[in-house]
């Protein structure tokens, strides 16, 4: 059987060059008969300054997706391309400094350091480089994420919704190549996750931050510019400027009828 | 509930593996001792069995273990006669003994070094209560006439020297030292140990001539019973013969009261080795209860569901307990296994000092087997308790919840028993301070638990400043990551707190014996700088006797104004033991000055006494009173002639009295030390010159001066000090692995945060030393806390007993800041492990774990 190659050509808009890429990543865990094929020859580009939402039914292989352009994991075949890097072969030092340097995280759980204040945990990542950020910038971040009266709170006495906005400025300040963001409103209420989606979106139109989101949500990934589908760990579709309306139609066709074949919509080009 | 209870056990390997390495050091410690002194006791118990007699007959009270001083007096030879008309006697033999005899090696050093005795005697023929003679010649002939010895086989090998060759000996009597020619080897009863002691056989008639003025006397008769003799009807028999005076027992009486003696004496290592093995329990305790306390928090959520599913807290509780029981049980299997090599080590330790335990087995009695096991099993289970029962305080409905905690103490709590301890510590010191002797010491060591268990308990409040204040040293040398280990440290602060109080009672231990030993040396350098006068002094570097002969012959030397001899001897006063120093009260004026606060030191004759200040208050004596002094041979009455003052001198004993005295009380003279003056004129240079020609052959005494003589003094202290440290040093072994084990769990339970910490850029390097920075800051709180009460205790305790020849008080700052730098880097050793194992995490994994 000849190998399907599902991947999405960089639709390059003038003066958009990408800031991640991933060609042709394949990621496998396991052997023999336990062999589980996560993410099967994918290859996709993440533009700069763009806002794009990875979507797939659970067992997609969407954040072992992002975990792959993340440089949390790495692929069992491959190229990951951040910035101007590329990823193969980069040791353990190599890869922290990059995560460090070009990569901004929002996690579900926010995930942030309990013992540091919200200010603190905003700084962290600038300060594990030993590095403190424009002051203005700083002002910039925090005014946008709205946690001025709250800076020297501890995580513990902030909200759910306060927190990830902690995480979210903390993802923000080192103006990372990219920011990704896993499920960043999966543990919030409605509103608190309409907060954090703004701030991004806001991100992305004012400071031309390029985000990457894992999402399961229609409402969701209808704040951004673009989503990629995946499913059985290869890219099926994408759609531009989505509504949630037609996300979640896509989204139920994609779990009720997976696709056996790429889905007509995505070009397949010749390898 | 047993299921749930092993399969935590297996699932927490290492973990619980690290406690129960506390409990396998503590009860190392604890069966070691005991199985080393019963191996020593075993040894012992070996030459008395094979030395005693059917019937034995010393001098009344004589024999006595602890008795400090040569007993004088003998039994006529013609005794022996009469006991051999007894029909019951098959054989009677008479043994003239003395000690302080030490055969000179070949290469001029001592045999057996200083410490085990070098008895000599005449051989009889007698036989021991076995049936088996007491020695028996391995090679050449028993001495027959003056000029001939035989060694025992070990004290021969030993010094290099074959049948026919001449030996050296050093002798108690005149002339100190003598040559003899070397006639036969012999054996020692039926195993052949004598613990290290050397053994020299003389003639009888000339062992008589040269140590008891050529008088047909001995110091021992023994005697076999004839066949259907009981030993019983012999004594009885030879009680009615021997003149008053003299005791006669049966063998066994005999050898069971000087097992007794024995026992006694060994009592006293095995104890002072326990409380060792004390301190690293309790150090083992804090690291116990800091594991199952943290391992407890960790399992809040499974604790709740176990709950929720209907376990009742009982069951919850004692599945906790049943968990250390386990833990007590395998540490202390381990545990005594390691004690065994341990005993066998310190076997082999004495044998390179002398001590030497022959064949003595090491014997693993049953009653170290129940104490180890009662000792680790009960102490683990004590230290899990009170996790135990906060976890079965969980409530069931923490299961829902994702951040479920088990209820803690309150700090607040804490602070105030703690405080309360301390208060009631100090109190305790301060009315032992009112009271004399050991009551006060007993108050100041009960005041000074109360305290240490006190600031333990309040550790986690007042911890918190010396980690604010290390933080922002951290912060200024490693920026972030020492900012993150500052707060880490600063979070769990009962875990901080019970980490760094394991090591804090190791160093306020150490420090506590620091002050005590620099102080005990600057009092040496003091008393001996403010009170002797004279230039010079003989002595033994530990304190054995040597013969007075010397005094005599150093005398004769050109430019020695005078010679002042000490001797040294203790006696029942009441109950208890007086320490008593005697010299020559008209000669003492020219070595040492000694302020005579009350009467005059002219007054002193043979039947008075002067006494020290803090004995005579403490028992109620005044100038002119009686008091009765019992030697061995009997009592003696004395009058108080004046007093004298309790700290800063040469002369630091209960009592002092004249040469005569003592010899009178029936004490044999020999020397302890001379204090030498030499003639203004005379170079000091030719004066030592003609003294160290005097003690050439002796190797057991030394010539020095003032300075070599407090050097030795102070050496001894020293030696004292390295033995306490490296005993406490188990201590401080078991509190680094408690700042392991501590860290180790911190870092299963942060994995999610150091995942994040990882994610977001934080490199291994980085995160190694942040643990370490955290390691570094437990263990610093624990050393300065250690050092802080060490400091005050060794103030408290120095104070309480200046009276006893402590009265100047030093603390070494210097070795106190070294031991704050050394334990830092014992918490940089303590973090190796963890820092490794946080440093290999998989960051995703890491990250996405629950």
């Amino acid at each position: 059987m000849p190998a399907t190659t599902a991947s999405v050509p960089s639709e390059v808009r003038p003066g958009r060059r990408p800031a991640a890429r991933a060609v042709g990543i394949t990621r496998t865990y396991g052997a023999g008969s336990a062999l589980v094929t996560a993410l099967d020859n994918v290859s996709v580009d993440f533009l700069a300054g763009e806002f794009t939402a990875v979507m797939g039914p659970s067992g997609s292989g969407k954040s072992t997706l992002m975990h792959c352009m993340a440089a949390l994991d790495a692929p069992t075949s491959g190229h990951v391309v951040l910035g101007d890097v590329t990823l193969d072969g980069l040791d353990d030092k190599a890869l922290t400094k990059l995560r460090r340097d070009k990569v901004g995280f929002v996690f579900q759980a926010y995930n942030l350091v309990p013992t540091l204040t919200a200010q603190e945990n905003v700084e962290l990542p600038m300060s594990i480089a030993g590095r403190r950020a424009e002051p203005s910038w700083f002002d910039t971040v925090i005014s946008a994420v709205g946690l001025g009266d709250r800076l020297k709170h501890r995580p513990t006495e902030l909200s759910g919704g306060q927190q990830q906005r902690v995480a979210a400025g903390r993802a923000l300040l080192s103006r990372p190549e990219v920011v990704f963001a896993d499920e960043p409103t999966g543990n919030l209420d409605s509103s608190a996750g309409a907060e954090i989606l703004r701030f991004l979106r806001r991100s992305v139109d004012e400071f031309g931050q390029t985000i990457v989101m894992v999402t399961h949500d229609p409402v969701a990934a209808a704040y951004t510019d673009r989503v990629v589908f995946l499913a059985d760990g290869r890219i099926v579709d994408e759609m531009r400027d989505p509504t949630s309306q037609r996300v979640l139609e896509k989204m139920s066709q994609l779990s009720e009828h997976p696709p056996a074949q790429p889905a007509p919509p995505v070009p397949t080009p010749e390898d | 509930m047993w299921t749930v209870t092993l399969r935590n056990l297996l699932a927490r390997k290492i973990r619980l593996a690290l406690s129960a390495f506390a409990i396998v050091l503590g009860v190392a410690f604890v069966a070691g001792s005991f199985i080393f002194t019963d191996s020593l006791g075993n040894a012992f118990d070996g030459i008395v069995g094979g030395t005693t007699a059917d019937v034995e007959i010393i001098p009344k009270g004589a024999g006595e273990v602890d008795q400090f001083g040569i007993d004088a007096r003998t039994i006529p030879a013609s005794v022996v006669d009469d006991l051999r008309k007894l029909p019951g006697a098959a054989k009677v033999s008479g043994t003239a003994q003395v000690q302080g005899v030490y055969v000179i090696g070949k290469d001029g050093k001592l045999v057996g070094g200083n410490g085990p005795p070098g008895l000599a005697l005449n051989y009889g023929g007698m036989t021991s209560i076995n049936g088996d003679p007491i020695l028996t010649l391995a090679d050449g002939a028993l001495p027959t006439g003056p000029g001939q010895v035989a060694l025992d086989v070990a004290a021969a090998d030993k010094a290099g020297y074959l049948v026919g060759d001449q030996v050296t000996l050093v002798t108690p009597g005149d002339p100190p030292t003598m040559k003899a020619e070397l006639v036969g080897l012999v054996n020692f009863g039926s195993e052949g140990g004598l613990v290290g002691a050397t053994l020299t056989i003389f003639d009888e008639q000339w062992i008589q001539d040269l140590f008891f003025e050529g008088r047909d006397v001995y110091t021992s008769i023994s005697m076999t019973t004839a066949d259907g003799v009981s030993q019983t009807e012999l004594r009885d028999a030879a009680r009615t013969v021997v003149p008053a005076g003299v005791e006669v027992s049966t063998g066994d009486d005999f050898a069971a009261k000087t097992k007794q003696g024995i026992a006694k004496i060994l009592g006293f290592i095995n104890t002072f080795l326990l409380v060792f093995a004390a301190v690293a329990m309790v150090v083992g305790t804090f690291l116990i209860v800091n594991t199952f306390g943290i391992l407890v928090a960790q399992r809040s959520r499974e604790l709740a569901l176990l709950r929720a599913l209907g376990a009742s807290r009982r069951q919850v509780n004692r599945s906790v307990l049943a968990e250390a029981f386990v833990v007590g049980l395998l540490g202390s299997t381990i545990g005594i296994g390691l004690g065994y090599v341990l005993a066998i080590g310190l076997k082999a330790l004495f044998g390179v000092i002398g001590l030497d335990l022959g064949a003595a087995g090491m014997e693993l009695q049953l009653r170290t087997v129940v104490v180890s096991y009662v000792v680790g099993v009960v102490v683990t289970m004590l230290a899990a308790y009170l996790p135990a029962r906060r976890a079965g305080r969980v409530p069931p409905i923490e299961a829902m919840n994702e951040h479920a905690a088990v209820p803690e103490s309150s700090l607040r709590r804490r602070l105030l028993t703690g405080g309360g301890l301390v208060v009631a510590g100090v109190a305790l010191m301060g009315v032992g301070f009112t009271q004399d002797g050991n009551t006060s010491l007993s108050l100041i060591g009960a005041g000074m638990l109360a305290i240490l268990v006190g600031v333990s308990l309040a550790a986690a409040v007042i911890g918190r400043p010396v980690i604010s204040g290390l933080g922002a040293v951290y912060r200024r040398t490693s920026g972030t990551v020492g900012v993150l280990a500052t707060e880490n440290s600063l979070r769990n602060p009962r875990r901080t707190a019970a980490t760094a109080s394991a090591l804090m009672v190791g160093l306020t231990l150490v420090t506590l014996m620091s002050i005590l030993g620099q102080s005990a040396k600057a009092s040496t350098d003091k008393a001996i700088e403010e009170s002797l006068t004279a230039e010079l002094v003989v002595s033994n570097a530990t304190g054995q006797f040597f013969s007075p002969a010397y005094a005599r012959e150093i005398r004769q030397v050109d430019g020695v104004a005078s010679v002042l001899p000490i001797r040294v001897a203790n006696a029942k006063l009441g109950d208890s033991t007086a320490y008593l120093e005697a010299t020559d009260p008209r000669a003492l004026g020219s070595a040492i000055r000694l302020p005579v606060i009350a009467g005059a030191l002219g007054s002193l004759t043979d039947d008075t006494v002067l006494i020290r200040e803090s004995t005579a208050s403490s028992r109620h004596l005044a100038v002119g009173d009686q008091v009765t002094l019992t030697f061995p041979a009997g009592p003696r009455k004395f009058t108080i002639a004046g007093i004298y003052p309790s700290a800063g001198g040469a002369i630091n004993n209960d009592f002092l009295m004249t040469l005569g005295g003592l010899t009178k009380s029936g004490i044999q003279p020999q020397d302890s030390l001379l204090f030498i003056t030499k003639d203004p004129g005379a170079s000091e240079a030719t004066v030592r010159a003609a003294i160290d020609k005097i003690l050439a052959d002796n190797p057991t005494v030394t010539l020095k001066n003032q300075r070599e003589f407090a050097d030795e003094q102070k050496g001894l202290i020293d030696t004292f000090l390295y033995i306490i440290y490296a005993l406490l040093g188990l201590a401080v072994v078991i509190a680094v692995l408690g700042i392991t084990n501590t860290l180790a769990l911190s870092v299963i339970e942060r994995t999610r945060e150091i995942g994040l910490l990882r994610a977001v850029g934080m490199g291994r390097r980085q995160l190694r030393s942040m643990i370490r920075l955290e390691s570094t800051a437990i263990a610093v709180l624990g050393a300065l806390l250690g050092v802080a009460l060490g400091i005050v205790f060794g103030v408290v305790l120095q104070r309480a007993i200046a009276e006893q020849g402590i009265d100047v008080l030093a603390i070494p700052w210097v070795r106190l800041a070294v031991f704050v730098v050394l334990a830092a880097g014992i918490g940089v050793l303590a973090a190796v492990f963890p820092a490794r194992r946080a440093a290999r995490l998989d960051v995703l994994k890491a990250i996405t774990t629950e």
